[in-house]
């Protein structure tokens, strides 16, 4: 076994290498850097550098522009989050149907969005939400429904960048979802009928707690994911109007490399990863409350 | 008879969705070839009165992308490549290689992955300006070549070697080097595909770490670059359209081509261990 050191050694060397130069220190340093007031005198030079323990942090939290992003962030995480699993779990259920043909075909165009570069259909989407000549004005306008200035109006530019996130993101997730629903033992269902349970009852006590353990990876993922917002905001309104599309990263991107408040931006930037860390941390609790709950 | 009805609004469901799925794609390769100004003009167009491809012409003349798809590229590539040498090795190391604190290191590195990549940004371009690595390609590629991601994706499917295989090898005189490079690198060789592509689609969609670190227009990627003419020409829906077609298409292409290697990896990755 000792012999065996060195060899394990030079497999892991250059991937260990690389990970603790360019991702744990950089994290470490994050949180240091987010206890000083590193800013754009101190890019140029670093004397100026000061440590302000927890100030950036008490800052943060009297800036309006964080709670703004804060909470946009979580309409996007609480409304887009379980709506892009909704969806991926409804046409889940549809492919899987057993009467369906073609499922390989449907598979693949429901997947499709997921591969394209999510810079170029937010130009895309940008167009189509056009509020005078877009095509998804157009399709209104022949149903006799009022005008809406998607991306322009407050109100709907939230709502608007989650309907193209389901879109771009619900394959994704449903193809998960088939693979968990393809696992679920054929003789579950035949017991199943054989008590007599129709469909409905079928898919409430057979496929749901089937798919829970599905359920769990898909939500966390989703939700770790969606905590990111960054590139759509960026293209379709850059954060507007009046910042209502402005999302956690976009206020670090902002802060860090547009003013290089870099210290200030390392302090959004570490509230993201609680954020992240206590959603899942919250997530994996509930479910596993419920698993004991359905266990008992 | 019920059946039929059912199977019908079934179908009908699952249409629906695919042609609301398919429908902002369509329009934008309609759009990217229509007449300037046509695809902004009153009603609802989704076929190109004339179809013209002087939008993709000004893309490379006027626009000079050809430059950008060049550097994505190319880019994407690298990445794969290196990332590709590297991740194989360890993932390989995690599963049939013995070591002292193997384990602890790996749940090390899975605890690792709940921390989004955001937070290693800011230091990281300070890392890279002190390397003379910020506005190089360099910059883009090397904090892309460790993926703990992809570690655990090798290391899930290296678990399946026969260890009897890899000890006969040994048995016979074959160092590690040789071991690994003769028996596990063709068992792994379905994972290594995946990967590859896997890794090339995320390279090629990037946006914000090549945002960050690429500022001269030159060195830019094709996502990069269209985010800064969409802001430039938000009246150009037709050669945005364009621009959009030609950021998308090479990777659609690969999806579509290898879809079967690409989706067995991501399962492989929403498995439980």
């Amino acid at each position: 076994m000792s012999r065996r050191v060195p060899a394990a050694l030079w497999f892991l060397a250059p991937a260990l290498a690389a990970l603790a130069l360019f991702f744990v220190a950089p994290v470490a340093a994050s949180l240091l850097l987010s206890l000083t007031d590193f800013d754009v005198y101190a890019v140029g030079d670093p004397s100026t550098l000061r440590f302000t323990g927890l100030r950036n942090y008490g800052a943060l939290l009297g800036d309006p522009s964080f709670w703004t992003a804060l909470r946009n962030t979580l309409f996007f995480v609480l409304v887009g989050g379980p709506l892009s699993v909704a969806v991926s779990l409804g046409g889940a259920l549809l492919v899987n149907a057993r009467a369906v043909r073609l499922r390989g075909f449907f598979r693949t165009v429901f997947f499709l969005p997921v591969v394209t570069t999510l810079v170029a259909v937010a130009v895309v989407w940008r167009a189509l939400y056009h509020p005078r000549v877009g095509p998804l004005a157009e399709l209104f306008r022949a149903f006799g429904l009022p005008a809406i200035d998607w991306l322009g109006d407050p109100r709907f530019a939230m709502p608007a960048i989650v309907g193209m996130a389901v879109w771009k993101n619900f394959g994704f997730n449903l193809v998960i979802f088939l693979a968990g629903l393809q696992s679920i033992p054929e003789r579950l269902y035949e017991a199943a009928r054989i008590d007599g349970a129709g469909a409905w009852q079928q898919l409430r006590h057979v496929t749901l707690p089937m798919l829970a353990p599905t359920f769990l990876f898909v939500s966390i993922s989703t939700l770790i994911g969606y905590f990111q917002l960054f590139a759509e905001p960026y293209v379709m309104t850059n954060g507007g109007p009046s910042d209502a599309t402005l999302s956690i990263v976009l206020l670090m991107y902002r802060e860090g490399f547009r003013w290089w408040n870099l210290g200030y931006a390392a302090a959004v930037a570490f509230v993201l990863f609680l954020l992240i860390l206590a959603a899942s941390v919250l997530q994996l609790r509930l479910r596993r409350g419920a698993a004991l709950e359905g266990a008992a | 008879m019920k059946r039929r009805v059912e199977a019908l609004a079934l179908h009908a469901a699952l249409v629906a969705l695919a042609a609301a799925t398919l429908l902002p794609l369509w329009w934008m390769v309609a759009a990217s070839l229509m007449p300037a100004g046509e695809a902004a003009s009153a009603g609802l167009r989704l076929w190109p009165s004339r179809p013209t491809f002087a939008h993709y012409r000004a893309l490379f003349d006027e626009l000079h992308l050809a430059r950008q798809l060049a550097n994505s590229a190319l880019l994407a590539t690298a990445i794969t490549a290196i990332s590709l040498a590297v991740n194989t090795a360890a993932g390989y190391a995690f599963a049939k290689l013995r070591f002292r604190a193997r384990e602890p290191l790996f749940r090390g590195l899975l605890a690792a992955m709940v921390i989004p990549g955001q937070v290693a940004m800011l230091p990281l371009f300070l890392l890279l300006q002190a390397l003379g690595l910020v506005n190089t390609f360099a910059g883009v590629i090397v904090p892309g070549v460790a993926s703990i991601f992809a570690i655990f994706l090798v290391r899930q499917y290296a678990l399946g070697i026969p260890d009897s295989l890899l000890d006969a090898a040994r048995v016979d005189g074959a160092g590690e080097a040789r071991v690994f490079w003769s028996i596990a690198l063709p068992a792994l060789r379905p994972i290594l595909v995946t990967l590859a592509v896997f890794t090339f689609l995320g390279s090629w969609n990037d946006f914000l770490w090549p945002l960050i670190v690429l500022s001269d227009d030159r060195l830019q990627t094709l996502p990069v670059a269209l985010a800064n003419l969409a802001g430039e020409h938000v009246q150009d829906t037709e050669l945005m359209m364009a621009g959009a077609v030609l950021t998308v298409l090479p990777v659609v292409v690969l999806f579509v081509v290898l879809q079967r290697h690409y989706l067995a990896g991501l399962l492989a990755g929403a498995v439980k261990e």
